[in-house]
């Protein structure tokens, strides 16, 4: 496997952007990864994005904001209708080709003009699902009480994983939901599509998130300490619920071991689980022990920006690695109904 | 920004016709004529609503079979307020419901007047609609199957 | 190749001689609450008061109409703007001889144009009146028809077509994008030039 390494990441994520567009949420982060490495977009092989022109109903806004990355003359370029880790996921196999040496992978979303809940029905089976209009916290709900019923985790546990990203939260910029870290004031949390409180939820978010991706010598030129990409793996649930099994997340499980997460002492994760039971069941999935800091960013539940959340796991996670708040780290990102489908990225610094 | 805010309705609509191939539309079918219709697996168990494949193997399914109209809440939530674009007015039980003969949960609508009157293990009955077309809302939703014994 | 088999469907008794179903409708509909960015709200303002704004690049003062907030050749800020006159030429055109749901209003066939306003380096699309269709062509001079002073408001529906104004064609070679192209080689900026 070619070397490759995330050498910087940025983002910005508040409740909502409501006066800026696309672009201006992304311009000050390409910037500052900019900034940060020397690179300029002219250094860039492959530039990769993620985010759905639905949650603002602006058509082409994926086309409009390339005006923030500077595409002309023309760059080399393509998108995922995706979470931008999947984005990353792209760009990392082109640099495994060895066809680039540098990309730069970038993810957005800004859903506070829209109906979220609406417009994630509309992902659902178009048949059987979608006309009924089941949004994601119903749908959240349906597998929460399984799950409680079934005792594969329970109230406490739910309570302890809210309150655990809003302690965590408290010391990131990025985080919306932060503060009031205590047991009590999560269980009285109101309760949202029974057996969900608001606080088992992610809080919604705006924002964006890039990554700049190099290989070798030039992510050690450009980057002290990279976050050197050891494993990399996604995998996908059935689309059916027929073939689901809501009390797992099988997928993530197969994507952490093809990853090789359990190889080695994971000394951070940071988790997409827009809800409190979806944690405890990646944490499940991919081994976690208590040897591990889960979330020290708050994680997803503390600030969730659609299409962005996941690539924003692995730029936290990376960051950390940078930093030196850790030698090996894990990030996790998901997409569709019931944690459909899993990519986990495992990092390691020198 | 000193500017005055402005703002402006935007308004999306995707006025979409899907076909439905055979599988999918014998289920619609079996839903206009009152019945509800899976499809058998190679182990034998039935998938509510039916699809073309086995969505563990992969394989051709073919064999359409009627299952029951009442079965079991594997799970529930409560909706309330309904959603505007789904087919209730009123607040709503939702629920993954195992119809007898089925080895599939199917999602819909229960007709109760609040989340205290769902439990897990309660037994529903599927309300057909007077008028129907060949679409899953025409189950009006399940109600609780001593209320209607 | 072998062609993929029929996969033959065995339906249960009851719905075997009915009408099959062989589609649904699903209709969805999605609201959103549109607020424009800073500089499209001084760009409409603008256009209340019959004035068409531009935004300058802070790299080599290039003008992009309407403004964006961004240059995006070089991905920075824009924040400069500038006032625009409302002439221009045409820097491509397309007649088309279908209705546009919506627009009744529109006689067919209707010219919609690539309008380059004087001072701006790219264009943005109009409809051109006033001319017979056969006669409009690349370079032609065109100048704004607004509506009357008592129907203006916040939008680029101010603006009700272009219309020619009289003065001499540019040549083919200086109108639309080749015109950006030969300006912007001069200042060295424009690596396709």
């Amino acid at each position: 496997m070619r070397d490759v390494a995330i050498v910087a990441a940025g983002q910005r994520q508040q409740a909502a952007f409501t006066d800026e567009t696309e672009v201006q949420i992304l311009l000050p982060i390409f910037e500052q990864v900019r900034n940060d490495t020397g690179l300029e977009q002219s250094d860039i092989g492959f530039t990769c994005s993620g985010s759905s022109d639905f949650l603002a109903g602006s058509a082409f806004s994926f086309v409009g904001t390339l005006e923030g990355v500077g595409a002309y003359p023309p760059i080399c370029e393509s998108h995922v209708e995706m979470d931008g880790a999947w984005a990353l996921y792209e760009a990392w196999v082109k640099l495994q080709i060895g066809e680039i040496d540098t990309a730069l992978v970038y993810s957005y979303g800004k859903s506070s003009p829209g109906s979220l809940r609406d417009v994630l029905s509309t992902q659902l089976d178009p048949y059987y699902l979608a006309p009924l209009w089941p949004d994601a916290f119903a749908l959240g709900a349906l597998q929460a009480r399984m799950m409680l019923e079934q005792d594969i985790v329970s109230r406490d546990r739910l309570t302890e994983i809210a309150v655990r990203s809003r302690d965590h939260a408290s010391s990131s910029p990025h985080a919306v939901r932060k503060g009031d870290a205590t047991t009590d004031f999560v269980e009285a949390s109101p309760v949202i599509a029974d057996p969900l409180r608001a606080d088992d939820c992610a809080a919604g978010a705006d924002g964006g998130c890039v990554i700049i991706l190099a290989a070798g010598d030039i992510a050690k030129n450009v980057c002290d300490r990279p976050a050197w990409i050891r494993g990399i793996e996604h995998r996908t649930d059935a689309h059916s619920l027929a073939g689901r099994d809501l009390l797992s997340a099988q997928s993530a499980a197969l994507a952490a071991n093809a990853a090789g997460v359990g190889d080695d002492k994971i000394d951070i994760a940071e988790l997409h689980g827009p809800f409190t039971h979806q944690e405890h069941l990646l944490e499940t999935a991919l081994g976690i022990t208590d040897e591990t800091i889960v979330n020290p960013s708050g994680g997803a539940l503390a600030g969730h920006t659609m299409m962005a959340a996941g690539l924003m796991r692995i730029a936290e996670a990376a960051t950390r690695v940078s930093a030196g708040a850790g030698d090996r780290a894990v990030a996790h990102a998901t997409s569709g109904p019931w944690l459909q489908q899993n990519l986990v990225c495992v990092m390691e610094g020198d | 920004m000193n500017e005055e805010r402005l703002r402006a309705d935007l308004v999306l609509e995707y006025p979409f016709t899907r076909t439905t191939g055979p599988v999918i539309g014998a289920f619609m079918t079996g839903l206009r004529e009152g019945i509800i219709i899976g499809i058998r697996r190679a182990d034998g168990t039935v998938v509510v609503p039916p699809l073309e494949y086995d969505p563990t193997s992969a394989d051709p399914l073919t064999e359409l079979v009627t299952v029951g109209q009442a079965g079991v809440v594997e799970s529930w939530t409560w909706v309330d307020p309904p959603r505007e674009q789904s087919p209730w007015q009123q607040p709503h039980g939702l629920a993954l419901i195992h119809l007898d003969g089925a080895d599939t949960p199917l999602l819909h609508g229960v007709l109760v007047n609040s989340a205290d009157a769902m439990s897990t293990g309660m037994r529903v009955v599927a309300k057909f609609r007077a008028e129907r077309e060949g679409h899953i809302s025409d189950i009006e939703g399940f109600v609780p199957e001593e209320s209607v014994q | 190749m072998s062609e993929p088999s029929q996969v033959e469907i065995e339906l249960p008794a009851e719905i075997r001689d009915v009408e099959p179903v062989q589609s649904i409708r699903t209709p969805i509909r999605m609201t959103y609450d549109y607020i424009p960015s800073s500089s499209a709200i001084a760009s409409l303002n603008a256009y209340a008061e019959k004035r068409i704004l531009g935004g300058v690049s802070p790299i080599d003062g290039a003008v992009f109409v309407p403004p964006r907030g961004v240059d995006p050749r070089h991905g920075v800020a824009t924040t400069e703007t500038v006032d625009l006159p409302d002439t221009g030429h045409i820097g491509s055109f397309c007649v088309t001889r279908l209705p546009i749901p919506g627009r009744e209003d529109l006689e067919i066939p209707y010219v919609s144009a690539w309008i380059f306003l004087d001072g701006a380096d790219v264009g943005f699309l109009g409809l051109v009146s006033g001319v017979d269709t056969s006669e409009v062509h690349i370079g032609m001079r065109v100048k704004a028809l607004w509506k009357p002073d008592d129907e203006l408001g916040r939008t680029a529906e101010n603006i009700v077509s272009w219309i020619p104004s009289g003065e001499p064609s540019l040549p083919f070679e200086e109108a639309g994008v080749r015109g950006y192209r030969k300006r912007s080689g001069a200042k060295g900026s424009d690596p396709l030039a």
